[in-house]
């Protein structure tokens, strides 16, 4: 019998069952991972040195109860309102002294000026955890409402969008310098300062 | 012979399945590079809010997880259906989440050990207090840096 030239071919039948087999491995060890959220600094334990005296017209107070009310500023508000009547707190300029403040209403029994303006945040124990997020996300969504206004204004981009880039690992050196100045500057022209109180106990 | 190997006119060729490795190969690396080995068990219902202003979780190495939730079904005899917190494989108490921090801090490298961050995966549904508690004892360890693991989505979804 006559030789067939070239070697015989190797059957590649079993190859799609073989990936099916790894695919399938893969897709039950494996999870997509939800890695995103909203990022927190906690207070220190240890009580600063100094007592620092804070007005309490630059306090804006926000309490949660456990049915999920919410009482900001001593007003009964709706969730939905919350990020507006923030974002007027946070603006309000009282002293004239923030010329960027476009909005502010210049009320005296409000905050002097952004870098002022405290936001602090009181919730029950009771309270369901998703009802927290929310107002947690209102009120950072306040201060990434107005950075976003300013950094359009200034740099023509988004800040949230910047400071996404700046995390990013693949962002090369010589942009996050410059993305790091730009985000500063936006930082400091309204300062996150959002405080996290001891939660009070329920009943009384 | 040759009226044997004739073949019909109207007979239709097979689909050639010679692509269909590589189709599936093309799956599997997808699903390879998006997803991660889970690294434990959860024991606890994990259905995470909703938030929209959320930042991304870069550099995976260093985050330190800690579940919160009421126990899953078939641990709900042992444990109630009171929201629990898991560290690593099991059920612990809000004492013991300090040393827990401590522990894993101890495990990373050096020069991370300071820029860790506590990635809170709560579920929706569970009470602040145990959150509170949370919060404490990370404050008594010094880790300060938190982040509220949320899915993306509208925020208001949470009360509804």
């Amino acid at each position: 019998m006559a030789r067939r030239a070239g070697a015989p071919e190797v059957n590649a039948g079993s190859m799609a069952d073989i990936a099916f087999l790894l695919l399938i491995f893969f897709l039950v060890t494996t999870t997509i991972e939800t890695d995103a959220g909203l990022d927190r600094m906690l207070p220190p334990i240890e009580p600063p040195e100094t007592d620092v005296v804070i007005k309490q017209k630059n306090i804006f107070q926000v309490n949660i109860n456990k049915n999920g009310q919410l009482l900001a500023d001593g007003e009964l508000i709706n969730l939905t309102d919350l990020r507006a009547k923030a974002m007027g707190f946070l603006e309000n300029n009282g002293d004239g002294s923030c010329n960027y403040c476009s909005g502010g209403k210049k009320d005296a029994s409000s905050s002097d000026n952004p870098t002022k303006a405290i936001i602090s945040l009181k919730n029950d124990r009771e309270t369901k955890y998703g009802t927290y997020i929310t107002v947690q996300n209102e009120l950072v969504g306040a201060y990434n409402d107005l950075r976003n206004r300013e950094a359009k204004r200034l740099y023509k981009r988004e800040f949230t969008e910047m400071e996404a880039e700046y995390i990013k690992q693949e962002t090369p050196a010589s942009v996050k310098e410059e993305l790091k100045e730009k985000i500063t500057a936006i930082q400091e022209m309204f300062p996150q300062k959002l405080s996290e109180a001891e939660t009070s106990t329920s009943g009384s | 012979m040759s009226k044997f190997a004739k073949k019909k006119s109207g007979d239709l060729p097979a689909v050639s399945t010679a692509s269909l490795p590589d189709i599936v190969f093309m799956l599997l690396f997808f699903f390879m590079t998006v997803t991660v080995m889970k690294d434990n068990s959860l024991k606890v219902e994990n259905v995470l809010p909703n938030a929209s202003e959320i930042k991304k979780l870069e550099k995976k190495d260093r985050v330190i997880t800690i579940y919160v939730g009421p126990p899953t079904q078939e641990y709900q005899k042992l444990f109630g259906t009171e929201s629990k917190i898991q560290l690593n494989d099991k059920f612990a108490g809000p004492t013991e989440v300090g040393d827990y921090i401590l522990m894993e801090r101890a495990k990373k490298p050096q020069e991370l050990q300071n820029v860790l961050t506590t990635s809170l995966k709560v579920d929706k549904n569970a009470n602040m207090g145990l959150v509170s508690d949370i919060k404490q004892e990370l404050r008594k360890v010094n880790a300060l840096k938190v982040n509220y693991t949320t899915y993306d989505g509208d925020a208001f979804n949470n009360v509804k």
